[in-house]
């Protein structure tokens, strides 16, 4: 005989606020079963949580039903509260009547009515409710890092700080990311490459760190702590253990009409290249696509000159296959192509910049070793006009929703490093909103405008057109109600930043989830921020969301902790609710075992009693560890062999007759 | 306990039940995100959390029905972004066929319904139930599939 | 006929003897000249064998329980029926290596409803005569032209291949008429929600749940059936719910869709003359349309549609956006 005990918990006026609790536990104490009913302020604190530990005792209870928020935030609390008053902690049901009810009706009699049917839907389905046991598997003590720029430099650092193995997955050439593209930082002014590089350096070193530069993630298979990823090294047609990085081939190469994407086009480079001085790994790599040798089957030149004889035409793409613990996301980001605004008239005049491009115009490694000229003609500018928000907070379809939140202080940063540098430049900055939040951020922008005299004008820049050499920008001057008409040398774009393209088909293979505008879903918006939804997938950087260096870096060792305690388990424990599939009803036809995305489900030949009839019979088994749960073969089966602990048919069904009474 | 003091539906109103399988995942937490939101959405709607929509037998959907439901709609993560990989392609097949039969059955094809609701989408969660909801208090109550059975 | 029942005899006779196998699964005769049953014969009783107009069953359901057996069983299969078989040993349900599968021609099995309706009463015999049926009666002789007695399921005969047989016994028989096997269910599509619903109304209801449908089809083949199992929440137990009743046909099609052959034994056992074959091949004719040509059956390899998918399959909601409402 089941006893279920009912806790309706106020959550303060939250649940009781909308929903009349005293008439929930009057309702619920009439359902056949229920041996104990009671509500309380908050269910899920010391003192409501002792109150359902002490009925359990007192009413001898079999099984929980609570009435509180959602069972995604403290379905876990009252299972350990079960498990504290003796119960077996899948004897747990919550009826969600905060977030599927109370906070989203208004009308009382309503919401009491709806939160009624919910709770015995709780009811229907813990009073069919089995306890169940969980598995334990071993955790592979080695992660597997995702890209290789700060965010993910700084994770593996962390990581094989305590001394655990980890891979970095890398698709260009070399690590370092975006944060090598840039010049300065803001606020501190400090360059960009005196701190990232030896930091790259430090993760080449590191004897716990593997890196795989020119690879990418090919699949992924397995669960926390036991992934297995396949990894593509593509063939960078020179041997890395015999490359020296003297750089003599990159020099020697005929082909030099290559965009040089380090430079963000805006110089060309070999066909043989090594993408920057302070490369990590300092290894050349033949970009096959616009060699000579590899389009007509003559030149080689490279090969002739090096002398450690490390280029290799016929090498192959290699598929490394390994197992991990724990993966990391750290994909990071890459600027909109601002062409899809045809007003600023970039694409049309070279003197129309990404602030990214001319990161590397004011770079002293940068494509005019950092001599700000405009891009067209060479010249020395008189004045600049930069214009934020392009694409970013943009609801007209044609941007991003959001606020690429970088771009404000990289903007006052450009603005400063032009004025300091060249006092002759006139620079005009063209806002929506000035954004600073930020450790002396907004002293920073202040400095800018107090300081270095920049104009800030608050509007939006309507047209940019070209005239006699020059710029004509358009814009309006909302505070002063007027239209500007100024004449620019150079205009640039500070543009919205957006996930990197590869995230996607990452995420897809990692079955991590994804939003509307393409950043890595969080398991928590505020108290998960570095985990994915996806057991063992954490984020690191801009991958989940705008940040600056400061915030990713932050972020990186966040998350580099949450992976450091998962390798450091000795065990994981398992998903409880796993298929299972009833032998005597299995007909072996092996429809479950094609629809289990984890190859959990296997069949053998079993001697069956049925009934006191022996019969051999081929069944499916699930291996407890592999299966995560997902209910797909229980569909698949005709017969109803099998089930989902936990989900079970006749929970499901009783659920449904309960909402359906 | 402070009360919410606002009016009783009015009686004899025409109000469906609509039975809404949710996947733990994303449309579950969507709905989570709909209510921390405070986006409202009719009280006809209760939720059935299930791990994966593609758990979702179309012995459930029929059995809603036959237990008087007048609507039933499926909510799982965005083809491609299932949590378990697979299993809302599966899902899609499974009722992509079911609906088909039941149309072919001539029963009202807008009773069914699957709809991908990720996480984060808390307002098209909303704006789906609203919508779902409408459509089933315009047709009104299922007696289709209720009297198309054998022997009666 | 007669002809090719003593050829079929004669190569059963040559296997059994060979060792090939040790008995064969083939018709016997039934209580009425049109009703001959299924049934196991040893060499000796290979005489009473059937193979006419009206051996219509579909023995490859009963390979399920005759593999399980001690030694080889022969059986008997027309081109459909073969397919029948592969579906049940792609899906692991007979031991193939205890069965030796003659494929056997088939001129379309007669339907003795339509025999009927056409004035054929106190029948007590038939022959065939040059694509005539000629039934001996009470009340004298009756004939009828062959094609207006075929079975709705050979009047769109899709062929002579046969799938996964040990042999073919080749026969020249004439050719079968080839209608498009979709084309009720076609109209019915056509046909508004409305009129949809009163076809199916009037169908259904004739149902008495004898289960004949079940019991003989070949998809139909669980160790034990939901509706047979009180613990799966559909099967019916007294007072408690109508569900069994109410949606056992949807739910008999969806358990067999992707695994149907189309073999079309269900509409033919039924008493009460449902045309069952429709529910079957509207998922049929879905999968052909929406996930490409399917046969359960021809391709040992092929996966299923329903444990198949692909990124770029329809959205249910584009089943709203086909058709009628």
């Amino acid at each position: 005989m089941q006893k279920i005990g009912v806790f309706v918990c106020w959550c303060g006026s939250n649940i009781a606020g909308t929903v009349d609790v005293g008439r929930v536990v009057e309702a619920v104490r009439q359902e056949p079963g229920v041996a104990f009913a009671a509500d309380y302020q908050y269910m899920c604190s010391d003192s409501g949580q002792n109150l359902i530990k002490s009925a359990v005792k007192e009413h001898g209870l079999t099984g929980i039903v609570v009435c509180s928020c959602s069972p995604r935030m403290h379905e876990a609390t009252f299972k350990k509260t079960a498990a504290a008053a003796g119960l077996n902690p899948y004897m747990v049901e919550i009826a969600n009547i905060r977030e599927h009810c109370s906070w989203i009706h208004k009308n009382m009699e309503e919401a009491t009515e709806k939160a009624i049917v919910l709770a015995r839907a709780a009811i229907a389905k813990v009073l069919k409710d089995a306890p169940l046991t969980s598995g334990t598997t071993e955790v592979t003590k080695r992660a597997l890092v995702i890209g290789g720029g700060i965010a993910g430099i700084q994770t593996a650092l962390d990581i094989a700080e305590a001394g655990f193995a980890v891979d970095i997955v890398e698709k260009q050439p070399t690590i370092g990311g975006r944060m090598a593209q840039l010049d300065k930082t803001f606020p501190t002014l400090d360059c960009s490459a005196c701190i990232l590089t030896p930091k790259m350096v430090d993760a080449g070193a590191n004897e716990n760190i593997e890196l795989f530069t020119y690879s990418e993630v090919e699949s992924v298979k397995g669960f926390v702590g036991n992934f297995t990823v396949t990894i593509r090294k593509k063939a960078r047609s020179v041997r890395a253990d015999l490359c020296t990085g003297c750089g003599e081939c990159t020099e020697k190469c005929p082909s030099r009409k290559t965009k040089n994407e380090f430079n963000m086009g805006m110089d060309t480079r070999g066909a043989i290249y090594i993408p920057y001085a302070q490369a990590v790994p300092k290894i050349a790599v033949i970009d096959r696509e616009h060699c000579l040798h590899f389009k007509t089957g003559k030149c080689g030149l490279c090969e002739r000159t090096c002398s450690a004889k490390a280029i290799d035409f016929a090498q192959e793409d290699e598929l490394v296959t390994r197992n991990y613990g724990a993966i990391v996301m750290a994909t990071g980001f890459q600027m909109i192509d601002p062409s899809g605004f045809g007003e600023f008239g970039y694409g049309k005049s070279k003197d129309v910049l990404t602030s990214l491009e001319f990161e590397r115009l004011m770079n002293a490694a940068g494509p005019t070793g950092g001599h700000l000229v405009c891009p067209s003609d060479g010249r020395h500018p008189k004045h600049i006009v930069f214009i934020q928000c392009v694409g970013s907070r943009d609801t007209s379809g044609c941007g991003k929703p959001y606020c690429s939140k970088i771009c404000c202080m990289y903007t006052a940063k450009h603005a400063i490093l032009v004025r300091d540098k060249y006092p002759d430049v006139s620079v005009t900055v063209f806002y929506i909103d000035v954004r600073t939040p930020g450790k002396n951020f907004d002293e920073f922008y202040r400095r800018a405008v107090e300081e270095y005299g920049v104009q800030y004008v608050k509007g939006m820049v309507g047209k940019v057109t070209r005239e006699g050499g020059r710029l004509k920008v358009q814009g309006s001057d909302l505070l002063n109600d007027r239209q500007l008409h100024l004449e620019a040398d150079m205009v640039v774009l500070a543009a919205a930043i957006e996930p990197d393209p590869t995230a996607r088909s990452v995420a897809s293979m990692l079955t991590a989830s994804i939003d509307t505008n393409g950043f890595m879903t969080e398991a928590h918006p505020k108290l998960r921020p570095v985990e994915s939804p996806t057991a063992g997938v954490f984020l690191s950087g801009v991958c989940q969301g705008p940040k600056d260096i400061p915030e990713t870096v932050a972020q990186a060792s966040a998350c580099a902790a949450k992976v450091i305690g998962l390798l450091c388990k000795q065990k994981l424990v398992n998903n409880a609710c796993v298929a299972s599939s009833d032998p005597l009803l299995c007909n072996g036809c092996s429809s479950c075992e094609k629809v289990c995305p984890y190859g959990a489900i296997t069949y053998e030949e079993r001697e069956l009693n049925d009934k006191g009839v022996r019969r051999t019979a081929r069944v499916a088994v699930v291996n407890e560890a592999v299966c995560q749960g997902c209910g797909a073969c229980t569909v698949a089966c005709p017969s109803g062999a099998m089930d989902l602990k936990g989900f079970t048919n006749q929970q499901i069904m009783a659920e449904v007759d309960a909402i359906c009474r | 306990m402070p009360l919410n003091t606002s009016a009783p539906a009015q009686t004899g109103e025409y109000r469906p039940l609509i039975v809404a399988f949710c996947c733990n995942w994303c449309s579950y937490a969507g709905a989570d995100l709909a209510g921390s939101s405070r986006l409202t959405y009719p009280a006809d709607v209760k939720i059935i959390r299930v791990p994966c929509s593609c758990r979702v037998n179309p012995l459930f959907v029929l059995k809603a029905f036959e237990r008087g439901a007048d609507g039933v709609i499926l909510c799982g993560c965005h083809p491609g972004d299932c949590h378990y990989t697979t299993g809302n392609y599966y899902t899609r097949r499974r009722m992509t066929l079911l609906f088909s039969m039941l149309d072919y059955l001539g029963i009202e094809r807008e009773r069914t319904r699957v709809e991908w609701v990720s996480a984060a989408e808390g307002a098209k969660f909303s704006a789906t139930m609203n919508d779902f909801a409408r459509t089933i208090r315009a047709l009104g109550e299922n007696r289709k599939l209720r009297d198309l059975r054998c022997g009666n | 006929m007669r002809e090719l029942t003593n050829a079929i005899c004669a190569r059963a006779k040559e296997l059994l003897q060979s060792g090939a196998a040790g008995r064969v699964l083939g018709w016997a005769p039934g209580e009425f000249f049109y009703d001959p049953t299924p049934g196991v014969f040893s060499e000796g009783r290979l005489n009473e064998l059937v193979y006419d107009g009206f051996t219509a069953a579909n023995l490859s359901k009963y390979c399920i329980a005759e593999s399980q057996k001690e030694g080889k069983v022969l059986v008997l299969l027309k081109p459909c029926d073969s397919y029948s078989l592969a579906q049940l040993v792609k899906e692991h349900r007979v031991k193939r290596e205890n069965i030796y599968a003659l494929g056997i021609p088939c001129e379309g099995k007669l339907d003795m409803r339509k025999a009927r309706a056409k004035g054929v009463e106190g029948a007590l015999s038939f022959r065939e005569e040059d694509g005539q049926v000629v039934f001996e009666t009470l009340y004298g002789e009756v004939r009828l032209a062959r094609e207006e007695l075929l079975l709705e399921r050979c009047l769109c005969c899709r062929g002579r291949e046969y799938a996964g047989v040990d042999e073919t016994l080749e026969y020249a028989l004439p050719e079968l008429p080839k209608r498009d096997r979709f084309q009720k269910v076609a109209a019915l599509e056509e046909q508004t929600a409305q009129e949809r619903y009163a076809f199916w109304r009037g169908e259904l209801s004739k149902c008495i749940r004898c289960n004949a449908c079940r019991n003989v089809c070949p998809a139909c083949s669980c160790v034990q059936c939901v509706f047979d199992n009180p613990q799966s929440g559909v099967a019916a137990k007294a007072n408690s719910t109508e569900f069994e009743e109410s949606l056992f046909h949807i739910i008999r099609a969806w358990h067999v869709a992707g695994r149907c052959t189309d073999c079309g034994e269900c509409s033919r056992v039924c008493p009460q003359s449902i045309p069952l074959h429709l529910l079957n091949r509207k998922f049929i004719k879905d999968v052909n349309e929406l996930y490409g040509e399917y046969q359960a059956g021809a391709d040992p390899a092929a996966r299923p549609p329903l444990v198949n998918y692909t990124p770029e399959d329809p959205e249910p909601s584009a089943v709203l956006e086909r058709g009628r409402a």
